[in-house]
């Protein structure tokens, strides 16, 4: 199964590259006239077309591109003149740090919530929870950080505005980023939880004398958490192409904003490595998922 | 997977429920009606028009006059909202419009035709669902150029296929029923079949589909928008928030009110998907409550 799974990889990573080269490619604008302006002569124009090998024919550039990928060579950036590879490697743990922050953020937030909305429902608490993640999933990133910056950098004064110095300046980010996923992760676990309270299974394992603290933790939450896992795979996904809005709210030096960076300047080659890499880290959070499921539901081990 | 979809959560239900859900449950749809009424009816409601500048007036924050203020070149905000909301609304009709036309249509060759056909409609639909929809789009927008034109279609080119699979499985299902083969049986041609008997029985998950997209296209424009990639020419909330931006420390309105809008018009939307939801798909075969695509991650 797990083989399976890796073996649908491929064909998916390699259906990413070959989209994204063909739409970048069969576009018009020209790269060469961004570079060197439309006033260029001619014969440089020809030249530097020539160096970057653009006046190949579409499939060549396609096979010379594949190959590069399978060497771990993305190509060289047009504008920085530097490996592709490099400038990514630069920015990856600015966006890995985003992310993972976010993560904590959400389980930070969604964990208690889910669990005591669960525990007491229909109380006032579980009601205010269900608003506030309807709030949380409707409510655009590049709305909450302009929201969070005015109160808690402008206003109070606690964190920088922008940039990225000291772990300080990560919180921002990475509660805007957080947030939409503390949402849809509380009311899963919450409505996971409910269900699995009514099992026999806890009945029986009351029975036994388990206390309620291990009752809930250990034996609710184990089977709670599956479809958890499986949304947190999703969701760990799109918070990552959800960090290209926010790298740009917060001027965060990371995989998106070398993005948006890449196609202000018709960077073919660093704009496909970018989407490739968070691409592969979307593919790969949802295989994690998937392997992560399978540890914790022996059933489905098989 | 059974088991995670039985599970999803359904917020509106549950609030409409609790006491006072009901209140909560008509102010998201009253507010959703306002403001697309309001953008409808721009030309008739705004009080001024959005093209007149008022150089006094710069930066200005709400007073009688203005009821939301004044932009840096002392436009009235509520009345550029209400032209912009015509854009990013119109936007997002548009993209499902074509997606759900697209994407029905192939979904429904995929599972009716089976086959090699299925196999190989199904590998692309795999493949661009295994991507990050918004991510695509950005590169797409961006490269193609930024234009009102572009953005319809990076957002549609994504967007069919969410569709596409919803009618794909749909149609493997429905075409085994008994009704579908005595159709058939009695000489119904494919075309027949479409749109008499399989149709009708997919116009229920396709609205709640559509619905749910549409709040999705608008997160997605609005985002595209905010990043200078959306169109040029005419504001939109997401421009609009995007500039508001540049202003926060002097002028906090520029930036509170479009984010207000499209957070407005996308609860509403999510709340209007949940109660047709529980109309139409009561087994909850549908996308979950926050339904990414074509935006996938906008947020």
């Amino acid at each position: 199964m797990i083989r399976r799974r890796l073996a649908t990889l491929v064909p998916t990573l390699l259906g990413v590259v070959t989209l994204t080269f063909l739409f970048l490619h069969m576009v018009p604008g020209d790269p060469v006239d961004v570079m060197l302006g439309e006033t260029a002569r001619p014969a440089d124009r020809e030249a530097l077309r020539a160096e970057l090998g653009l006046d190949r024919p579409l499939w060549v550039q396609y096979g010379r591109y594949l190959g590069g990928i399978a060497r771990g060579d993305l190509g060289r950036s047009f504008v920085y003149r530097k490996p592709v590879t490099e400038l990514i490697a630069a920015r990856v743990p600015a966006t890995a740090q985003l992310a993972l922050g976010a993560l904590v953020v959400a389980l930070v937030i969604s964990v208690p919530l889910g669990t005591l909305a669960a525990l007491r429902k229909d109380s006032a608490l579980d009601r205010g929870s269900l608003v506030a993640s309807l709030l949380g999933v409707s409510m655009p990133n590049f709305w909450l950080g302009p929201l969070l910056i005015l109160a808690f950098s402008v206003h109070l004064r606690w964190f920088p505005v922008s940039g990225r110095e000291g772990w300080l300046s990560a919180v921002l980010p990475a509660v805007t980023l957080g947030t939409a996923m503390a949402a849809i992760l509380a009311r899963m676990l919450r409505a996971s939880l409910v269900e699995v309270l009514g099992a026999e299974f806890l009945r029986a394992a009351q029975a036994r004398g388990v206390g309620r603290a291990r009752l809930v933790w250990v034996h609710a939450m184990r089977n709670a958490c599956l479809p958890v896992i499986t949304l947190l795979g999703l969701q760990l996904g799109s918070l990552l192409s959800g960090a290209v809005i926010t790298e740009a709210v917060f001027a965060w030096p990371g995989v998106g904003t070398l993005l948006l960076q890449a196609i202000q300047g018709r960077d073919y080659p660093l704009v496909q490595g970018c989407v490739l890499v968070i691409s592969l880290g979307y593919v790969g959070a949802n295989l994690g998922a998937d392997l992560l499921y399978r540890w914790a539901d022996p059933r489905v081990r098989g | 997977m059974r088991q995670a979809r039985a599970l999803r959560p359904r917020p509106v239900r549950a609030a409409a429920r609790m006491p006072g859900g009901r209140v909560f449950v008509l102010a998201a749809a009253g507010m959703l009606l306002c403001l697309v009424a309001g953008a409808l009816l721009a030309p008739v409601v705004s009080p001024y028009d959005p093209g007149v500048l008022d150089l006094a007036g710069t930066l200005e924050g709400p007073s009688p006059a203005h009821p939301l203020g004044q932009d840096r070149l002392g436009r009235d905000v509520l009345s550029i909202i209400l032209y912009g909301g015509r854009v990013s609304l119109g936007v997002g009709v548009v993209v499902v419009g074509i997606s759900l036309v697209v994407g029905t249509l192939v979904g429904f060759v995929a599972g009716y035709t089976g086959g090699w056909v299925d196999e190989a409609v199904m590998r692309v639909v795999d493949i661009l669902l295994a991507f990050p929809g918004i991510l695509l789009a950005i590169a797409l927008a961006g490269v193609l150029g930024p234009s009102l034109r572009n953005v319809i279609l990076a957002l549609s080119l994504l967007g069919w296929v969410g569709f596409a699979r919803l009618t794909r499985g749909e149609v493997l299902s429905l075409k085994e029923r008994e009704f579908v083969t005595a159709a058939r049986v009695l000489g119904a041609g494919p075309v027949r079949v479409a749109l008499r008997h399989v149709l009708p029985n997919l116009a229920g998950v396709l609205a709640v589909q559509a619905t749910f997209s549409v709040a999705g296209a608008i997160l997605a424009e609005s985002s595209l928008s905010f990043l200078g990639l959306g169109p040029q020419d005419t504001p939109t909330w997401g421009s609009l928030l995007s500039q508001g931006v540049d202003y926060l420390l002097f002028a906090p309105h520029l930036a509170l009110f479009p984010g207000l809008a499209i957070m407005g018009t996308v609860l509403g939307i999510n709340v209007l998907g949940d109660v047709l939801r529980d109309r139409f798909d009561p087994r909850g075969r549908g996308p979950a409550s926050p339904s990414p695509p074509p935006g996938k991650g906008a947020r």
